[in-house]
């Protein structure tokens, strides 16, 4: 048996490592000031397929990002590690996505991928924590989703097994092909680049990293079919650019604000359904959660 | 998230050599691998660029997992199960990472499934895993064995050994046994031929087998029955699929606790003839030592490294008297010599890897052409060469990584005797280094040969001829000085023609040749890069002209009758 596995990936700042300048006055991010790495559960999400292809032989991996151009990185990052190809999805109309146009985007350039057998992601990313990417293309496409997936045990007739890693335990849930699984990070760490991929892979590029670039080696990518990775533009997938970037982006951001939780906020409630409704009141009237 | 080779711009130096550019043309043979390979470089830049990229993916898995499993693995260690070994769970991990970043087989061809990357990196790996953890530097060095069954096996057996090397199968050279250390002439593990199964079939026992469980042994075994000598000796490939060898125990050793020192029972077990009978010591053995030289003396680099790390990271940290000891003379200068005798060390190590690259390119490229006279004339030179460094440079590091380790607890104080600081493994680790692959004093015995001969002295009047940037010029001039001495003192040894005599002072006189090259390449690095090496060079000339003058003094104050007062 073999499948034909997507990994969603995305280019994030590295927030892990923030500085006095990671925000800028306006409430942005700096992202100048902070490094652009691979999302740490992308990875985690890339060793999964990458242990599905080890266990299938002949399956294969394809990273699908969307970002600026420069987000082509994630694409070669993954080609080092494994992974067959990828495709980049960038245009400026995907600019100031939140969570929907971002999936909405994702899963049309799916469908024009085609055909698949597992969507697999990272639960969330470091830059936004929404979680929310990987089960709205999931619903998009509709597809079954497994998420906070730590193991991907077994592909046997058409059904896949996931060890889950909840807050309180782990769980075995079985799916249906094809499926979409979001993983956690206590799934195992991505496997290291590889030092022959490396070599090979080393001159993979976009069209327009070849236009911007001044290079002998990029001449290679006309022999070498591999060498040319796909860039796609809300055109190219057959996109509503309505439901693209800004305007397809129903979350706007009001204000952004330095909160230092303190002890004198929290509160004691009585064991009781009266206190637990009187504090939902209240949270809803103050906007912390609805 | 460290990188041990992006955060070290001395390694960057080194593999930046202006050599590397014939070096890697050599090797790479005009670039003719690029049509069958996609990995292949296609010029020199990209040949120097994925050496580059590499040693990155090297550093950070030395940075991310081997050095930070280190300390676990040298407190749990290996351990024998059913006469197999199983490594501790760190090295276990350890071994799957550089598998998986497919760092084994570096400096094989690509045919056989290796990267065929020059010496200088594959040494250059060992240096930056030896800073993260000795001991797993070994089973991972240890993937040079093949470039003795590339050298002298034949194509069956290249084709049936070498590609599962790349694909991450460990090797071990079973040399020693209970009464053959040093002297491997008296091995006495017995190889019979097997006329009906047509193979043959080894007997006995090897004892301080490093990865003794390794998956592929080359053998060193007395095929010659009747013999006694090193002429009787052969050559095996043992292949661990085909059983027959037992790991009997694993040694209890001080330091690099992480590597398997074994000993094995050998019976019946099936192996091959790897090149003719009776070259098996003579030729191959050191063939292989050379190698494995050249390996100790990285892995001495990288613990030096280590040691300098540790040393200054403490000595900024730690504060007594109100300051931080670093600014007492005392700190800084016991700091500044770790710095030097690094930095010394590794000039050494990849002066020598590009020796032994040259040479053993040529020697390779003789087996497809025959070579110009000029083309013989430079493997023939660098041959020489590195049969000159090998020892000279392999007694000069490990010595150093001693001093400078022992130097790196003495900077910690009191907290440097505890458990509690890396220090103390460092210390342990490097203990060995100048003892296996022959000890210091064997080293001696064959650098001493240089000294003699004057292919040390030659290469010190080529450095001289070299021209440097102004501030270094008094530098220089010291460095003729010690030249000069040393001109003086190798007769007045050598002239007595007691053999004795020069056995006696042949560490001195190997000593101060080795102060005058490290100097003179410390020069070199000074010139090419003041900012990373300026201070190293001024240190170290400071500390081997000071060695060179007390070695000066010992031997002319000495009285060939006095070395009746050492005799017991």
């Amino acid at each position: 048996m073999s499948l034909k596995i997507i990994v969603l990936a995305k280019q994030v700042p590295d927030t892990r490592n923030v500085g006095k300048d990671a925000m800028k006055a306006d409430g942005t991010v700096n992202r100048a000031a902070l490094p652009a790495i691979f999302n740490p559960e992308d990875l985690n999400a890339l060793e999964q397929a990458l242990r599905l292809k080890d266990q299938y032989p002949g399956s294969t991996v394809k990273l699908l990002t969307m970002g600026p151009p420069r987000a082509a990185d994630i694409i070669r990052e993954g080609l080092f590690r494994g992974a067959d190809g990828g495709y980049l999805i960038t245009d400026r109309a995907f600019a100031g996505a939140d969570t929907l146009a971002t999936s909405y985007a994702l899963h049309m350039a799916i469908k024009k991928i085609g055909d698949f057998d597992v969507i697999i992601s990272g639960r969330q990313a470091i830059d936004g924590d929404t979680a929310q990417v990987g089960p709205q293309v999931a619903e998009k496409l509709g597809i079954p989703q497994i998420t906070y997936a730590e193991e991907i045990q077994s592909i046997h007739e058409g059904k896949i097994t996931i060890k889950r890693r909840l807050e309180r335990g782990v769980e075995i849930a079985e799916g249906k092909l094809p499926i979409l699984v979001t993983v956690n990070s206590s799934a195992p760490e991505c496997r290291p680049r590889n030092a022959k991929l490396i070599q090979k892979y080393k001159y993979a590029r976009t069209i327009s990293e070849k236009q911007n670039e001044d290079s002998d080696y990029i001449n290679l990518c006309s022999s070498r079919s591999y060498l040319n990775l796909p860039e796609w533009s809300v055109t190219d997938v057959d996109a509503d650019v309505q439901q693209c970037g800004l305007s397809g982006s129903p979350t706007k951001v009001k204000k952004i604000e330095n909160v230092v939780f303190q002890a004198k906020e929290s509160k004691t409630l009585a064991d009781s359904e009266d206190q637990i409704e009187e504090l939902m009141i209240e949270l809803i009237n103050n906007h912390t959660i609805g | 998230m460290a990188n041990y080779y992006s955060d070290n711009p001395s390694l960057r130096h080194h593999l930046n050599h202006p050599l590397m550019k014939k070096i890697v043309e050599l090797k790479e043979r005009n670039y003719t691998d690029r049509e069958k390979f996609d990995y292949a470089p296609i010029d020199f830049e990209d040949a120097m660029d994925s050496y580059d990229k590499v040693m990155e993916i090297t550093g950070e898995i030395c940075g991310d997992i081997i050095g930070p499993n280190a300390e676990e693995v040298d407190a749990i260690g290996p351990k024998v199960v059913n006469n197999r070994v199983i490594y501790a769970p760190g090295t276990s991990e350890n071994l799957k990472a550089t598998v998986q970043a497919g760092l084994m087989g570096l400096s094989m061809p690509r045919r056989y499934g290796g990267l065929n990357f020059p010496m200088v990196a594959f040494i250059m790996a060992s240096d930056i895993a030896a800073r993260a953890d000795a001991g797993f530097c070994n089973l991972w060095a240890l993937q040079d064995c093949a470039e003795t069954l590339y050298e002298f096996g034949n194509e069956e057996q290249r084709q049936q050994f070498i590609p599962r090397v790349c694909n991450g199968e460990t090797m071990s050279m079973d040399l020693t046994e209970p009464d053959a250390g040093s002297d491997l002439q008296s091995v006495m593990l017995k190889a019979t031929y097997d006329e009906k199964e047509d193979c043959w079939r080894l007997n006995g026992v090897k004892r301080f087998i490093t990865n003794g469980d390794a998956d592929i042994h080359l053998v060193l075994a007395r095929s010659e029955e009747g013999t006694r000598d090193g002429r009787g000796l052969s050559m095996f490939i043992y292949d661990k699929n085909d059983g027959g060898v037992d790991v009997r125990r694993i040694e209890n050793k001080m330091g690099i606790k992480g590597s398997p020192t074994c000993e094995l029972t050998y019976k019946n077990a099936k192996a091959q003839l790897c090149g003719q009978r009776k070259l098996g010591l003579i030729r191959y053995v050191m063939s292989l030592m050379n190698g494995a030289r050249l390996g100790i003396m990285a892995q001495a680099t990288g613990l030096s490294e280590a040691a300098y790390r540790e040393a200054l990271a403490y000595a900024k940290e730690r504060k007594q008297f109100g300051k931080a000891i670093i600014e007492f003379p005392a700190v800084y200068e016991m700091v500044a010599n770790i710095k030097a005798k690094l930095d010394a060390s590794r000039t050494i190590l990849y002066e020598t890897a590009r020796f032994v690259d040259m040479y053993k390119t040529w020697e390779d490229i003789e087996k497809e052409r025959k070579l110009e006279p000029e083309e013989k004339a430079e493997l023939k030179k660098y041959k020489k060469l590195a049969d000159a460094y090998t020892p000279l440079g392999k007694a000069m590091t490990t010595e150093y990584a001693n001093q400078t380790t022992y130097d790196c607890i003495q900077v910690h104080g009191g907290s440097g005797f505890m458990k509690d600081y890396a220090c103390e493994r460092l210390y342990r680790d490097a203990r060995i280094t100048n003892i296996y692959e022959g000890t210091t004093q064997l080293q001696v015995v064959a650098a001493i040969r240089h000294v003699l001969t004057g292919t040390y002295l030659s290469q010190m009047k080529e450095y001289q001829e070299e021209q440097v940037n102004p501030e270094l010029a008094a530098l220089k001039s010291r460095l003729g000085e010690m030249v000069e001495i040393y001109e003086q003192l190798v007769p007045k040894v050598a002239d007595t023609k007691d053999n004795e005599y020069i056995d006696f002072q042949a560490r001195r006189l190997v000593e101060c040749a080795g102060h005058i090259v490290l100097g003179y390449l410390l020069l070199q690095d000074a010139n090419r890069n003041p900012e990373e090496f300026r201070r190293s060079a001024e240190v170290y000339i400071n500390y081997g002209e000071a060695e060179v003058k007390k070695i000066n003094d010992f031997i002319n104050n000495f009285c060939m009758d006095g070395i009746g007062f050492y005799k017991s």
